[in-house]
Formats: structure tokens, C-alpha cells, sequence
């Protein structure tokens, strides 16, 4: 249930659709008056423009968690309706809001959804709960393409490459071997009917970095750029010094209106980050926009149909400045309740036109969260080792099934017949495995399973593995730092607690309305886990001169001593007489008289 | 005193006649040094080839130059940033997001708005020469390539650990200055650069470009051989040497030039002498083919424009018509769309394995089958086959 309480009586600030013409004109008018002409605005009686088929929505949420930490999550949403892939049409050419770079590759590789998320940091999900849009550490892309497509394989090649481009980051080293194809995981996210999972591939790179090089061209993919609205709070500075830094971008089709006979494309850009300032000296549960972000908010993007900042105050924090309007959602099993701060009204901004949010809280009883996982390796030495993922359920009378996915690099080369699953110290045999093999540089390990988790419980899946020795030259320059195995996924429709509402209404915060909710009982989630770190056995690159020395050493002595020994011949050599038997001698021979010895 | 007043007269008039004409001779020689250098576009290829969190420095002085080219003009389009490793967001740093090339964190040369185009393990010896000599792969993006023409002076940064003849790239492998050598040659052969000038700030520098042959290359080092280059000043909070000592003086030179400035080569040359580098900067331009003396900075650090002014009108055309709308749907039959289901346990369950490709049969069932027909036939006798057909 969602509904929106106003003590005043303000009425709605959602920009109609006639002044979003109306400012396409005012932007449009300014041409002919920067070239000189004078007088009415003449280009704009000749050309109508049509009737804009795009809004942009901004969003941010505050919410303050239990440990002290702050997690603000970001979201920009481009809605446009218009067809990438509709064959016959003219091409589309003209870009407004939704940006040109992004949707020239949808229509040229024939993607119907696209996910890809940079994250620096590990959600914590014991100490900060659930996220509103999880991602793994590292890179991750997932793309469902058009059922058209013939060759998925050479689309999704060059598609890393180009979005490596676009997004600064060496997304060119996914390829076959860390590329793999779930069968059952990531189902679209937006509409579709072929769920036939030949079109789906997903990849990860766990190594991957995240700095402000990632940042500026994300940033500058949005209608305002960081000049306006939501985005001027994005300072890299402060951004990157939390816990936890993700961004992402989320393209699909979604329902246009209620009775969903059409589609439209949604553009989601979503950045969340959790700040530390309690851990990291503060000690106080106190902080301002100001401290966060070291900016406040100035005024809208002028281009957003609406602008919107919620703060969790379900835990009763004190806020100021105060606001009369609140909203009630449920998200991810919880009803919260958050105060609205409507950033395309003036008098959010106040006398001083700046927006800054000022928050103390106490509170600490947080929400257990009912699913986390995590793993680890376990064993010693550098040929084999063990695997283990841990999976918590802790809904104290509700079992629900789980479908964990596994993609393990080929260089650790998994004996699936050591596999085993175990609930509350008995075996538990997974209703559905899906397991394809690693080939030897050519493809990583595929497990799914769906593990129907008891309640109040641990399950343990543990399988044992063997390390690879690798060619020299697939060595990274730094192999002693180890080899990443990336994040284990597990995908589960969570029985909740609160009823969850299965309509889509525009007005819903974004936050609420990222997944799709099919029944009222239960809310689908999904929990990474930490990736891995491996050592394989690694020859010691730094020797080569010490041992042509020693080789060079072993061989000279050992072959200079057998040719001694074939070819060495011995005779005996008188030493030479000392000098006064030499002239002893040479006296005794011109006397004719036999010589000394 | 009339003849004395028609001289005047006349004198003045004569003046007055050839200012104008020398003011008109002025503007043509300067238009003439406007156009003279010959360029039409500018690109920058800066690299680093270090990694490891001890090697900051050569970060640092990759983005101190990074800094002063896009703020002398160039655009992210134009450059080509390689960077072996990451030190803004490297766990170690203890300001995340910057990268500082003073002591007491002065200047932030990282910044807010900045492009690398080949990070990590990108950055080999491979994918540099390739990008020198545009022979990349198709599905590389614009902004990884190097799209120079015969118009297009090029600038080149070095930077990182080298010796008499090489530079070492990550730790791991080294190019030589044949190597570069033959990459220039290959560029100019394939008129891939207009003039091109390569600085290096590493030990040694100057061995770098010893064996360049090809034509219109300048080139600047920060040491000569068997000299090495040090670093200029730690930083106490951070814990590493912040930048060298040439690329430091480097910086503090270019931060005085502006996209107008008449600075000219020989002022580059005479950056960071060897009272203040210990190490002795060297340079080469035997074969440019202009007078060092004439080369502005801003040929290859900025981007400046060549524009032509004129004074003729130019007429718009008429607009674009708006696309056609759609056809109405009406006529069509409206289903409505739904979302798939996110966790469809039943379907799972029942999911029909996938079909595995048929593969022809293996060599070792194949011998196998041999085998047992080889036996078979051994026993029964082929007479015997039309029995049991």
C-alpha cells in the first residue's frame, strides 16, 4: 500500500506535460536569438515540435542504518517511448533526454535489456540490511538480447567493447572465459514473453576499479549533467571515501501506463554509497548534506518532471528542516515511512536558496535481515582446496527456495562429485542442478541449483577444487596478488512480512518500483556474496638470471668434468735443475764427463 | 619657409599613407605566422607504464600533463590517457579520488573530470604500438584509438622505470628504443602525424630516442645515458615520493602558458637545469625541420584553432520535418504485455534439459567400435554374415 499524506494543502508539483513543450520551445527559441535575428521568435512558427515522448524523474533516499553508517541511493530515471527495435521504421535520430551514445548501442546490437554496475566496496547485508539495488564488487554486465539476433556471441563482443568506451572501464576483458549463459537466473527484468535463455549472457570482473574516471562519463550521461538537480551533490572526493560505492545503469522496457498495451523504454541510473562518518571519528550519529557531500542543494534539474529527496525517519530521528509531507512504502518486506522533500518547489530551498538536511538519530533495533550468504575457501597449500557458501535463513517459520549460481573460472577446475549440501547437519538435495564444465581456456564452471532452504536455519554447500598451473605468459603482471573468482549470485522470492502491492502506478518512488512484484506475499531478492581470492601456483618470475647462472655453473662443472676424464692425459715432466747444477753440467759436458742427475 | 611647409605638408601626407599600409603589413605577417606551423589538430598520447602504489610518482606526472594539455585546449577526444595502475582509489591512498602532485596536497591533478582511456592491464607494450600505429582491432571504441592524419601534431609522454635503450612496462616486459623507433617510421610512412614531440622522464631518457630516423621529431629527456632522474619531495601523510623532479619543474613551466602565450621551445629546453634536476635534461632536433626557436608550446601542448572570419551572410535552410507519427493502433488488437516471472520455481523444476549439439563420435569410441567388430568378424567368419542378415 502507498499512499501520500499533506497536512497543507498544497497542490501537486508534477510539471505537466504542457510545460515540458513549453520549456522544448524556450530551449529551441534560443537559436535564432543567438544568431542575431531580432524580433518574434520566427524558427519557432515554422517548425511544431512533437509533443515530448520523454520525462525525466530524479530521486534521492537517505536512510540512516543501524550501525551508524549513512546509505544514500540515487536514482535518475529517463522514461521514453519509443521503439529501438522496430524494424521498418526510420531509425531513431533524435535524442532528447535520453542520451544519444546509450541508444545508438541498443538499437545497433539489438539489446532488449541491459545491466551493468560498477561497485567499489561489499554490501554488508548483516550490519546494513538490504539494498534497494544490489551489485556485486567489481564489474558485472548482464544483457538479454532481441530474439532476432542470430550471432549473440559476436554482438556481445563488440558490445563490451563499445560500452568499455563509453564507461572508461577495460570491460574488453570479458570474453568467453569469464562469460557465461544462466538458465535459470537473471529472468528480464522488464517486459518480455521469449524467456528463451540463448539470448541471455552474464559476466563479471571482480578485479575491476572504480574511481572517478568511471564517474565523470556516468555523470555525464544525465539530462543536467552534475550542473543541476540531484547530480551536483556528486563530488568524486567524497564519494569515494565510504564503504561502499556502486553505480549502475539499468535500461529496459517497461509498461507505459496501467493497462500496460505499450511499451516504453526506461533508463534507470542508480548510485548508491554508505558513508562511515560514525566509525570514522565522528562518533555521533549526526550529519547534514553538507557533511556528506560537502554541497547543498541549489535548485532542480530544470528538464525533471519531478525531484524528490525521502529520509527514512521510521526510527523516529529528528529532522530538520521539517516537512509536512510524508510517504509510506513497502520495500523489501517492510513498510517504512520517509519524509518528501519536493525539490521542484521554491520554498523547499527556503530564504538562503540552499537545501540542507540536517539529521540526528538514536535508534538501533534494525530489521534482521531474513537472507544473507557467505563464502569462503577453505584448505591449505597451493593444489587444492574447498569452496564453501554459506546460505542464512532466518525467518523463524517459513522455508523458501533459493537459486544459487556459481561461475567459477577454469584455472580452479571443480570435482563436482565432492558436492554437497547440507541444511541443519543433513543432506539436502537440490530440486534442480544445472552444471556445465569449465573447458580449459575457453569457458568458466556453470552451477545453478535451487535449494529449498528450512527455516531458521544454515545450509552449507561445499564442493572441493584443484589449481591449475597456468601457461607463463597468461600470468598478470602482478600474480602474487592472487586470481579473483567472482561473486556467487542467489536469487530468492522472500515470503514478507507486510503485503507488498502489485500495482504500478507513476507516481511510485523509485525505489519501490525497480522489481517488478508479481504476488503480495513475497519479494524477489537478490544477495551477492564476497568474491574470492585464490593463489595459484606461481613460478618465481623475478629468477632468470640467478638461474642461467646456476645452470650455467651445474653444466660447466659437470660436462668440464667428464671431458677431463676422456680426454685428459698425463706426463711426467722433470723440473728444471736449479742454476748451480745447470752450470755444473755445462762444465761437466765440455769436459766430456757423465752429467749430474 | 613655404618650400619648408610643403615639405611638412608633404611628409605628413606620406605618413599618413603608409601607416596603413605598414598596419596592413603587420596584420599580413602576423596572419602569415598564424597559418605557418602547418597543423590543423592536436593530439596527446600520455602514458605511464608503472604500477605498484611505490610508483605514485609516475602517475602523478603522467596527470600533471594530462592537467595542463586539457587545460590548454586539448579535448578528452583527443587524448589518449594509459595509466598502469590506479592511485586515486588504491586502498592505500588516504584521500581517496585525488592524486597530488605538491607536498602538503596543494594541486589535485586527478580532478573531477577525467578520462582514462587504457587502465591496469591494458597498458602493454602491445596495445601501445598498436595505438601509435592505428592498428587496432575493429570493435575497439573511438576513444581508445589514435585517429591522427598528416595534419595532426602529436604530443607523446613517457614516463615510468627505464634504462640505456629501454623502458619497462608493469614490471613485466620492456620496449626498446628500436622498438619506438620503428613505430615513428611506421607513422610517418602511413602520414599518421604532421610533427610529433616526445618527452620521456625516466633514468636514462635520452637513450630513448637515440635511434629515432624519421623526420619532423623532436624529442626531450629528462637525464642523459647513464644519468638517472630523481624524484622531487615525499609527502609524509601519504607516505610516497609525490612526482619527478623534471616533470615537477615541467608543471610548474606549463602552468604559466595559456592557450595565447608566444612561449617557444627554447624556453622548454632550458626547464629544469641541472642545478635544479641534478640529472641533465637533454633534448634533440636535428630531425625537425623548423627552427626550435619558432615552435610555439601551444603547437603541441594546446589545441588552438585556426578560424576564419568572414563577413559574407550565410542562409539557413529550413528545418527538418518531425518524423512521421506512428500509425494509430487502433485497429490492431491491444494485448496487454506482462512481466516474466523473477523466480519461476514450478518451471524450473521442469525445466527439459538443454539439447547438447551432437558431436560425430569420439576417436575413442570409434576405436573402440573397431574393436569389437574386428573380434566379431574373427569369430564368426564373414561367410557366415548372410546367415545373419
Amino acid at each position: 500500500m502507498h499512499f501520500i499524506r499533506q497536512v497543507t494543502t498544497a497542490h501537486s508539483s508534477i510539471i505537466t506535460e504542457r510545460s515540458n513543450v513549453s520549456s522544448m520551445i524556450k530551449q529551441r527559441c534560443l537559436l535564432p536569438l543567438l544568431s542575431g535575428r531580432s524580433g518574434s521568435c520566427r524558427l519557432c512558427e515554422t517548425f511544431t515540435p512533437a509533443p515530448a515522448k520523454d520525462q525525466f524523474q530524479e530521486e534521492l533516499v537517505i536512510r540512516p542504518l543501524h550501525s551508524g553508517d549513512i546509505y544514500a541511493s540515487f536514482q535518475f530515471r529517463t522514461l521514453w517511448d519509443t521503439d529501438f527495435l522496430q524494424e521498418g521504421q526510420k531509425k531513431v535520430s533524435h535524442y532528447r533526454l535520453f542520451p544519444k551514445s546509450l541508444g545508438q548501442v541498443l538499437s545497433k546490437f539489438s539489446v532488449q535489456e541491459l545491466h551493468i554496475s560498477f561497485t567499489q566496496g561489499f554490501w554488508r547485508t548483516m550490519q546494513w540490511g538490504q539494498p534497494f539495488i544490489p551489485s556485486p564488487p567489481g564489474a558485472e554486465l548482464w544483457v538479454w538480447f532481441h530474439h532476432t539476433v542470430s550471432d549473440v556471441d559476436g554482438n556481445w563482443k563488440e558490445l563490451t567493447n563499445v560500452l568499455s568506451g563509453i564507461f572508461c572501464a577495460s570491460l574488453n576483458f570479458i570474453d568467453m572465459t569469464n562469460t557465461v549463459q544462466p538458465s535459470a537466473s537473471f529472468k528480464p527484468l522488464g517486459l518480455g514473453n521469449a524467456t528463451d535463455h540463448r539470448f541471455l549472457r552474464y559476466a563479471t570482473l571482480p578485479r575491476e576499479i572504480v574511481c572517478t574516471e568511471n564517474l565523470t562519463p556516468w555523470k555525464k550521461l544525465l539530462p543536467c549533467g552534475s550542473k543541476a538537480g540531484l547530480a551536483v551533490l556528486m563530488k568524486s572526493e567524497k564519494l569515494f571515501h565510504s564503504s561502499f560505492h556502486s553505480q549502475a545503469v539499468h535500461i529496459r522496457p517497461i509498461c507505459q501506463d496501467e493497462q500496460c498495451t505499450s511499451k516504453a523504454w526506461e533508463l534507470r541510473q542508480t548510485l548508491n554509497v554508505v558513508f562511515d562518518h560514525y566509525t570514522s571519528g565522528q562518533g555521533k550519529k549526526e550529519w547534514s548534506l553538507f557533511k556528506m557531500f560537502s554541497r547543498t542543494l541549489t535548485e532542480a534539474c530544470p528538464l525533471a518532471s519531478s525531484s524528490k529527496v525521502y529520509v527514512d525517519i521510521t526510527d523516529n530521528p529528528e529532522l530538520s528542516p521539517a516537512t509536512p509531507l510524508l510517504s509510506q512504502a513497502v520495500v523489501l518486506g517492510d513498510r517504512r515511512t520517509y519524509s518528501v522533500y519536493d525539490l521542484t518547489r521554491a520554498e523547499t530551498f527556503g530564504q538562503l536558496r540552499s537545501f540542507n538536511l540536517l539529521l540526528r538519530w538514536k535508534g538501533d533495533n534494525m530489521l534482521r535481515p531474513l537472507l544473507h550468504a557467505e563464502r569462503y575457501v577453505a584448505g591449505f597449500g597451493l593444489q587444492t582446496g574447498e569452496i564453501h557458501t554459506v546460505i542464512y535463513n532466518n525467518h523463524p517459520y517459513r522455508a523458501f527456495p533459493v537459486l544459487l549460481m556459481d561461475s567459477v573460472p577454469w584455472y580452479l577446475q571443480l570435482y563436482i562429485h565432492t558436492l554437497t549440501v547440507t541444511s541443519k547437519s543433513r543432506d539436502n538435495k537440490p530440486s534442480y542442478i544445472h552444471y556445465q564444465p569449465a573447458k580449459d581456456r575457453h569457458r568458466p564452471h556453470l552451477l545453478e541449483m535451487l535449494i529449498q532452504l528450512p527455516p531458521h536455519s544454515m545450509t552449507e554447500v561445499t564442493v572441493q577444487f584443484e589449481r591449475a598451473l597456468l601457461k607463463w605468459t597468461e600470468y598478470t603482471p602482478d600474480p602474487n596478488h592472487g586470481f579473483y573468482v567472482g561473486s556467487s549470485v542467489i536469487s530468492a522470492l522472500v515470503p514478507s512480512m507486510v503485503a507488498m502491492s502489485t500495482n504500478f502506478t507513476q507516481d511510485q518512488p523509485l525505489f519501490s518500483s525497480f522489481v517488478p512484484v508479481k504476488e503480495e506475499s513475497s519479494y524477489f531478492v537478490r544477495v551477492y556474496t564476497e568474491p574470492l581470492l585464490v593463489n595459484l601456483p606461481t613460478p618465481d618470475f623475478s629468477m632468470p638470471y640467478n638461474v642461467i647462472c646456476l645452470t650455467c655453473t651445474v653444466v660447466a662443472v659437470g660436462y668440464g668434468s667428464f671431458y677431463n676424464l676422456l680426454t685428459r692425459t698425463f706426463q711426467v715432466d722433470e723440473p728444471s735443475p736449479p742454476l748451480a747444477k745447470r752450470l755444473a753440467n755445462f762444465i761437466r759436458r765440455i769436459r766430456g764427463v757423465p752429467l749430474l742427475a | 619657409m613655404d618650400y619648408y611647409n610643403l615639405m611638412r605638408i608633404f611628409a605628413f601626407i606620406h605618413l599618413l599613407v603608409s601607416i596603413p599600409h605598414g598596419y596592413s603589413n603587420y596584420v599580413e605577417t602576423k596572419a602569415g605566422q598564424f597559418f605557418s606551423s602547418g597543423h590543423t589538430n592536436n593530439w596527446a598520447v600520455l602514458v605511464c607504464t608503472s604500477r605498484f602504489w611505490f610508483n605514485y610518482r609516475h602517475v602523478a606526472n603522467t596527470l600533471s600533463v594530462y592537467r595542463s594539455v586539457k587545460r590548454l585546449g586539448i579535448p578528452d577526444s583527443h587524448i589518449v590517457l594509459m595509466l598502469a595502475d590506479d592511485m586515486a582509489c588504491n586502498y592505500r591512498n588516504p584521500k581517496p579520488a585525488t592524486v597530488f602532485s605538491h607536498k602538503n596536497m596543494e594541486l589535485n591533478v586527478y580532478g573531477d573530470d577525467v578520462e582514462v582511456d587504457y587502465r591496469g592491464y591494458e597498458v602493454t607494450v602491445e596495445n601501445f604500438l598498436r595505438v601509435l600505429t592505428g592498428r587496432l582491432p575493429p570493435s575497439t571504441p573511438r576513444s581508445k584509438r589514435l585517429l591522427s592524419d598528416d595534419r595532426s601534431n602529436i604530443l607523446i609522454y613517457l614516463t615510468g622505470h627505464g634504462g640505456n635503450g629501454f623502458l619497462k612496462f608493469q614490471d613485466s616486459e620492456e620496449i626498446s628504443n628500436m622498438e619506438l623507433a620503428d613505430a615513428f617510421e611506421q607513422m610517418w610512412q602511413k602520414r599518421r602525424y604532421n610533427e610529433l614531440l616526445f618527452i620521456i622522464d625516466t633514468c636514462q631518457g635520452a637513450s630513448m630516442y637515440e635511434r629515432f630516423y624519421s623526420p619532423n621529431l623532436m624529442a626531450l629527456a629528462s637525464s642523459q645515458v647513464g644519468e638517472d632522474s630523481l624524484s622531487h619531495q615525499p609527502d609524509l601523510a601519504i607516505g610516497v615520493h609525490l612526482m619527478d623532479k623534471y616533470t615537477f619543474y615541467l608543471l610548474e613551466f606549463l602552468e604559466e602558458v595559456h592557450p595565447a602565450s608566444q612561449a617557444n621551445m627554447n624556453d622548454l629546453f632550458k626547464v629544469c637545469p641541472q642545478s635544479q634536476c641534478v640529472s641533465t635534461p637533454g633534448h634533440r632536433t636535428d630531425l625537425f625541420q623548423r627552427d626550435p626557436g619558432s615552435v610555439l608550446i601551444t603547437d603541441f601542448f594546446g589545441s588552438v584553432r585556426k578560424v576564419e572570419i568572414t563577413k559574407d551572410t550565410i542562409n539557413l535552410t529550413s528545418p527538418v520535418e518531425p518524423p512521421i507519427q506512428r500509425s494509430g493502433s487502433g485497429d490492431i488488437q491491444i494485448e496487454s504485455l506482462t512481466y516474466v516471472d523473477q523466480l519461476p520455481v514450478a518451471e524450473i523444476i521442469h525445466q527439459k534439459p538443454k539439447q547438447k549439439d551432437w558431436h560425430p563420435p569420439d576417436g575413442f569410441i570409434l576405436g573402440l567400435w573397431t574393436l569389437i567388430l574386428l573380434v566379431f568378424f574373427q569369430t564368426y567368419g564373414i561367410k557366415h554374415l548372410k546367415h545373419i542378415f
